[in-house]
This record gives structure tokens, sequence and C-alpha cells, in this order.
């Protein structure tokens, strides 16, 4: 007997038996069930005392209110950033004394032991001090914004983020839980990827995955905030400066979530045509976090994370940068050639060739960018040594000759470039289709490139530059 | 049922008693799953910043429905 | 030939969900609705780090950990939180196929004891599929902080298997919890779950339709609880059991070529 068509034909013959009172059985078995549960709930739960207060609702009468929603969630998002800004730049600095001070100690082994100078180059000055950079620039912001975001998915509100954007989403044909697999690209674009399996439509789904890398993940906010730091630092005074900064990165995100509706709009008018499917969000009572606890372990994660990435991905790059700058083809170095190589395009972009070739470098993770940017300058330049990082400023804007344009124009390229290659990977594995995964990497390069040449072009035809 | 009410017209709020959904296939399936079988108490708790999607308490979760789905929801409103 | 479930081991069928254990240790599931502690659970007793987050869908992913009570070893499955076993969504699908195909040696049904009704009915429908079930009555210290009683033995006498209330975060009830994983596991307290009655029609369809079941899946998979699904239509459940049935005979034949070589 062929068992498969016997199983088959089971559900065959149950069909005979009950006939046409099929609509009414699949009702009545889930209420059978639900009645049940709610007879054994009456009789096994009472309540010592009733009228406790409400706050749940109580606090959600004012976080997803008509008036105070919106606000407060522009507040919080910004109070998170000023915390991260203003608290990165005391342990950054103090990390960075700490590496390069070591650095110079290890210079001095190296001439002691009366190394090779290649073999000085390529371990000090290449894979030591991307290193160095990864760790002192890089990893404080992130150690103190990741902690603090997974504070509030603790306390409960992710869902009423998703509640009050959930009506821009179905504007854009996508799906309001969208904004939960947004905030966890804010962590990790790959986490965020894995995420978007809350999604049961695939076409929402698909929408979701693509756009995702328009939140800037962990390993770019850094940059992002580097660079807004700098180029207000230095003119007004501490506090005035982060807050400026701050709302500089606000800007840049509220711009990123803005593109990421457009670009859902366009996709699922384009190629993904189709209509909203149907959307249930459960909004979870708040609950305290256990702050301390929360704080440290996401540190120490966040921490080890970065350091382990740092060695695999970081130092080698470092490496290669240093082999770059210290080998010629012709008569200039392979990696000012490299550069130049770029510069025509990079410079209709506003950048210059040795960012977009630190872009191009920082494919295997974004964390990287701008440390092997400030590498390649300091490798090709005059300045051999680096000492804080006040000295960042000088190198960009008067050994570099960077405007406001270069700025704005790396921070939106950061926003909006190719996924890095954990997160292409994951969407691959997600969707397993290539041709999705490549529009995944193309879709916000070619967004990025356009924006960046269209603000160059109008900067430069107004003279603003 | 002559007097019953698609959820998503009732106030903030209101509480009533589901009668009928009117979905078919999976839709309908989710929504019984969510525990909206005919009879069970549902209240209106809060809408969206922009009106939609709107929260109902479901047997004690709180659970927010677009339009489209609340619309689907027939009830009939109890004090 | 019939469905041969019997005749091959559980570990093919753990194979195919890709449970990685030796033979001996025992396999226990963590089911339950979204966001009711689950991971949560699993990091205290497994103490693994799996991510967790209030609110509903954050674990996508199935988590395995393990660990030893009584000197055996146990193997703990994390399972994405679902609402019902209808496989209404590609969880429910999973969480149902693991339930049904790769037979845990206990399931843990992780309950939010502030919204029991909503939890039960997963519970309940957990119960149909197999009998070995531990209800967890975990956010305990959430019922106590809203004034709620719950009473748990007459919780565990209506459902007729082993309640264990917790809170897993704060770590109380958690060896209680143990114990009773192993109690169920190793057959030391045999649940007799309480099944739910259906309407007259339902239960009539039942009776004609279970032994048709019986002779041809045999007592492997719950048979009422097969039945039930037919009736209520359930094509993907047919489709799931023609899949397993595959691949089991395909491991087989794959043993059976190694054995020969
Ligand atoms: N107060 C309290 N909170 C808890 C307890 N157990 C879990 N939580 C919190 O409840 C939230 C959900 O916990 P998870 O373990 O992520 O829930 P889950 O069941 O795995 O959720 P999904 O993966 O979405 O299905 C987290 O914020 C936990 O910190 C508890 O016993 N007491
Ligand atoms: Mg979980």
């Amino acid at each position: 007997m062929n068992s498969e068509a016997a199983v088959g034909n089971l559900l065959e013959e149950a069909k005979t038996i009950i006939g046409d009172q099929q609509a009414g059985i699949r009702d009545g078995i889930v209420k059978s069930i639900y009645d049940t549960s709610e007879n054994i709930t009456k009789d096994v739960v009472s309540y010592t005392s009733a009228n406790r207060v409400d706050w749940d609702r109580k606090i959600d009468n004012i976080i997803t209110s008509p008036v105070w929603g919106f606000p407060i969630m522009f507040g919080i998002l910004a109070v998170i950033f000023w915390v991260t800004i203003a608290g990165a730049n005391y342990p950054s600095e103090f990390l960075a004394a700490q590496f390069f001070w070591v650095q110079d100690r290890l210079t001095e082994l190296f001439w002691a032991l009366n190394a090779p100078d290649w073999l000085h180059g390529f371990l000090v000055l290449g894979v030591y001090s991307a290193l160095a950079w990864v760790v002192s620039v890089m990893l404080p912001p992130m150690a103190i914004f990741f902690p603090l975001f997974t504070l509030l998915e603790d306390a409960g509100y992710l869902p009423r983020v998703a509640f009050n954007l959930d009506r821009f989403f179905k504007k854009a044909g996508a799906h309001g839980k969208q904004a939960l697999t947004m905030s966890m690209g804010f962590g990790c674009n790959a986490a965020g990827v894995i995420a978007c399996r809350i999604i049961e439509s695939p076409r929402e789904r698909l929408i979701a995955t693509l756009t995702n890398n328009f939140v800037p993940c962990n390993g770019r906010f850094p940059t992002i905030i580097a660079l807004a730091s700098l180029f207000i630092a230095g003119s007004v005074s501490v506090t005035i400066a982060s807050a400026i900064a701050t709302l500089g990165v606000a800007v840049i995100v509220v711009f990123g979530i803005a593109v990421t509706l457009f670009v859902s709009w366009l996709l699922s008018r384009t190629l993904l045509k189709g209509e909203p499917s149907s959307f249930t969000l459960e909004l979870p009572p708040y609950r305290k976090p256990q702050v301390g606890q929360v704080l440290v372990r996401s540190v120490i994660d966040r921490t080890i994370f970065v350091l382990s990435r740092a060695l695999v991905i970081a130092a080698p790059a470092g490496g290669l940068i240093w082999i770059m700058a210290n080998n010629t083809v012709g008569d200039t170095t392979i990696l000012a050639a490299a550069a130049n190589w770029l510069h025509p395009f990079a410079g209709l972009m506003g950048l210059d060739g040795y960012i977009l070739m630190a872009f191009i470098l920082g494919f295997p993770a974004n964390e990287i960018v701008f440390p092997i940017l400030i590498m390649s300058y300091v490798s090709g330049g005059t300045m051999v040594q680096m000492e804080s990082l006040a000295d960042l400023r000088h190198l960009l804007i008067d050994q570099h000759g960077w405007t406001w344009l270069t700025g704005l124009s790396t921070v939106i390229f950061a926003l909006c470039h190719w996924p890095c290659g954990t997160t292409l990977f994951t969407i691959q594995r997600e969707q397993k289709n290539w041709r999705w995964t490549l529009l995944a990497a193309i879709l916000p390069a070619g967004i990025g490139i356009i924006i960046c040449i269209t603000i160059t072009a109008l900067a430069r035809a107004l003279n603003l530059v | 049922m002559n007097n019953s009410t698609p959820l998503n017209r009732l106030g903030n709020g209101c509480c009533a008693l589901v009668t009928e959904l009117n979905a078919e296939g999976l839709t309908r399936r989710r929504l019984l799953d969510l525990g909206l079988v005919p009879g069970t108490k549902v209240e209106v708790i809060r809408r969206s910043p922009l009106g939609d999607p709107i929260a109902f308490n479901i047997r004690g979760a709180i659970i927010a429905f677009r339009k489209e789905e609340a619309e689907k929801v027939l009830v009939v409103q109890v004090s | 030939m019939g469905l041969t479930y019997q005749s091959t081991g559980r570990s093919t069928t753990r194979e195919i969900f890709n449970v990685h254990n030796a033979g001996s240790e025992l396999v226990i599931a963590l089911a339950g609705n979204p966001n009711t502690g689950k991971s949560t659970v699993f990091n205290a007793l497994t103490g693994l780090r799996q991510h967790t987050g209030n609110w509903p869908g954050k674990t996508v992913l199935r988590a395995e950990g393990s660990f030893i009570h009584g000197g055996r070893h146990y193997t703990l499955i994390d399972l994405p939180g679902t609402y019902s076993l209808h496989a209404n969504s590609v969880e429910e699908e999973v969480a149902r196929d693991f339930l049904c195909f790769a037979k845990p040696d206990a399931t843990v049904v992780v309950v939010d004891g502030t919204c029991l009704e909503r939890n039960l009915n997963l519970a309940l429908q957990v119960m149909e599929i197999t009998d070995n079930v531990i209800v967890c009555v975990n956010l305990i210290d959430e019922a106590r902080r809203k004034n709620m009683h719950i009473n748990i033995n007459k919780l565990s006498n209506a459902l007729g298997v082993p309640v264990v209330p917790t809170a897993a975060r704060g770590g109380e009830g958690l060896s209680e919890l143990m114990a009773a994983i192993s109690d169920v596991a190793l057959g030391r307290v045999v649940p007799k779950p309480v099944l739910v009655r259906y309407s007259d029609a339902v239960e009539k369809a039942i009776a004609q339709v279970e032994p048709k079941v019986r002779e041809i899946i045999g007592a492997h998979i719950n048979t009422r609880w097969v039945a039930l699904r037919l009736i209520d239509g359930d094509t993907k459940l047919v489709q799931a059991i023609q899949r397993y049935y595959n691949d089991q005979e395909s491991k087989q034949a794959e043993a059976a070529l190694e054995v020969l070589a």
C-alpha cells in the first residue's frame, strides 16, 4: 500500500464525514479550546484586592498620545545619542592616549631589537594601529549606545514605536513590524535582517530586508558621530558642541528612516507590488529592566564582539593598508595610485579617492571604514604619528582639505551604501536568491551615490563650497 | 445580526462582544487564534497617534490591528 | 508497507531536526506564547545567553543548550513563541512539527501568569499532541505585583500535568522546574493531560476518523490529535506527515546502504 496516498485519503475521508459543516467546525474547535482555558482560569485565579492602578495604561496614554507620542520618540532617540556622544568622548581620548603610548613603546622595542623596518611598519604602523583606531574611536560609542538601546528594548518601548509609526509603513505598503526590524538594525543590520522573520508576508519581509541597511548599524554609527563631533567641535564650547552634534546625528537617523519609507513605498509600487497584508502587534506590559545587569552584560558583549571583529578584520586590513602605502607602482604608492584612480568619481560625490577606497575596503565590516581612512591619510601624508583625537580635525580639514561638503557626503554615504559582507551573506541565507541579495547591495549604494552627487552639484553650482 | 458593527467603529474605552468574523481562510484562522471567537469580550484601548492601528484588550493582552483587520470583526457594544 | 515511524529510532527524526545530542541525552522543548519568558527560562537553565527582550517575536532562530540534573544530560530547545499550533505561520509550523515529529522527552509550556486564559489556549493544544507536558507559570512576580493569586494545585489538577510557578528572571522556582522536568522525562511522573471536550459533532467525527488514523500511521503520533486536525482540514499537517515519512525512508535507506558497504 502506498502510505503517502493513504494519509492523503484520510483527509478526504474526514472531509466526507464532516460534509458541509466544515466552516462551523473550524470555529467550534478554536472556541472549545478557548472556552476551556477561560473556565480553568476563572477557577484558579483570584485577586486579593481590586482597583489597582493600571500604570501601563497611564504610561501608554502619554507615550502613544497624538500630542506627545512623536516628540517623546524623537526625544528618547536624541537623549540616547547625546549620552553616547558626550559619554564616548572621554573614554575615546583615554583609550587613544593609552594605545598610542603603547605604540611608541612597541616602536622602541622594534628598534632595540634591530628589527627590519618593514616588519615594524607592517606590524606596528599597520596591524597594531588599525586595532588601536577601531578600539579607541569605534568601541566607546558602541559600548554606550547598545546598552542604552537594550534598556529600551527590555522596558517594552519598541512595540510602542511600531504602534506609533505603523501608519507610515502602511502608507508605504510595508509591514508595521518593520519598525521592530529597523530597531534591531541599529545594533547590527545582519541581526535586523534575521529579525525580518517576524514579518509573515514574504513581500513585506523582502521590503524590510532590502531597506534594513538604511538604519545606521553600530559599526557605522560611530563614524557618523565622530564626523558630526569633528566638524562642530572646536568652534563652540564642549556642551553646546555635543548638543549640536546630537542634533546632527538625530537628523541623519531620521533622514535614514525617511529614505527607508520612501524606498519601501517605491518597491511596493514597482518590483514588489501588492497590498499591505494583515498586521497584528501585541503591546506587552512594560517591565522594569534589570538596569545593572543589562548594562554590564551588554557592555561586555559589545566589547568582546568589537574586539574579536577588530582582530579578525581590522588587523589584516591595517596590514594591507601599510603594504599599499609602502610599495610603489611607477612612481606612486599603490595606495595613492588606487586613490587617484577613484578620485574623479569620488570627487563628483563630494568625497575624495581615499574616502571611497575606505568604504570599499570596509566591505567586510563597517567599523573599519573610518580607521582605514585615518590610516591611509596618515601613511600617505606628512604626519606620521597621531597623538590625540584633536589631531584628527587637523588631519582631515587642514591636511586633506575637507570642507563641510566632504563631511556631509561622507556621512550620507556611510548611511547609504552597500551593506557589509556579513549582512549580505545573511540576506542571501534568508532569501536564498542572489538577485535579491544583489539588489540589497545596489539599491542603497545607488541611492547614496545619487544623493551625494546631487548635493555636491548643487553646492558647487550655488558656490557654497 | 442587525445591530452589530465593525470593531473599528467603536470609540476608545468601549466594550463589545464578538458576534461574527467577516473573513475567510488564513485571516479568519489568525483572528480566531488570537482569541476572537464569538462571544469574546473586547475593549477598545487606544488609537495610534495617527488614528490607525487601534489597540484592543483581547483576553488579557493588548493587541493592535490595522483598520483593515478590525473591520472584519463584527461586534455588539455592551456597557 | 505502512508508515513505519515505530521501526525507526527517534534519533533519526531528531537528526532531521538537527538536534545535536548523543542518543542517551534527554530532549526537552520549551514552547509557549511569544514574550512569556521562554528564552529567559532557557538561559537560566542552560547558563547560555540567548537574546531576550520585551517584545513578542524576539526569538526567531531555534536555540539549543544543555544542562545536567541528577547526573543526567538534558538538551533544551528554545522554540519561537506562537499563539497557537494551527500552523498559520512559519513559527507555528516549526513548533508544531518539532513537538509532533521530534517527540521531545518532555515539553515545558512557559505561560504568562498574568495572562493565563490566553496562554492556556496554547498549553491545551500542546497537551493534545504530547502527554509529557510541564506547565511553567512564569512571570509570577508580575502576577503578584498585580495582586493576582494563582492556585497552582488546582491548575495542576485541572490540566492533569505538573505545574511549576517561576519568576525566571529572578531565578525563582527554577530548581523545582528542573526537578519536574526530570520527573516527567524519566517517567517518574506520568502526566495525564485533561483534554478539551469538543462539541458532539466534532467528537463524533473524531471517533470515526481516529481508528483509520491508527491503522495507517500507527500510534507514534497522537491519533486523536491527528484525527482532529484532519477534521479541521489541515492539509499542511498531511503534507508534513508525508514529508517526514519520506525523510525517514531515505535515512533508513542510507543506513541500510552503509551497513552493506
Ligand atoms: N518580571 C519578570 N520578567 C521576566 C521574567 N521572565 C522573563 N521576563 C522578561 O520578559 C521579557 C520576555 O522574555 P523572553 O525570555 O525574551 O521571552 P520569550 O518567551 O523568549 O519571547 P519570544 O522569543 O518573543 O517568544 C524579557 O524582557 C524578560 O526580561 C520573570 O520571571 N519576571
Ligand atoms: Mg525567546
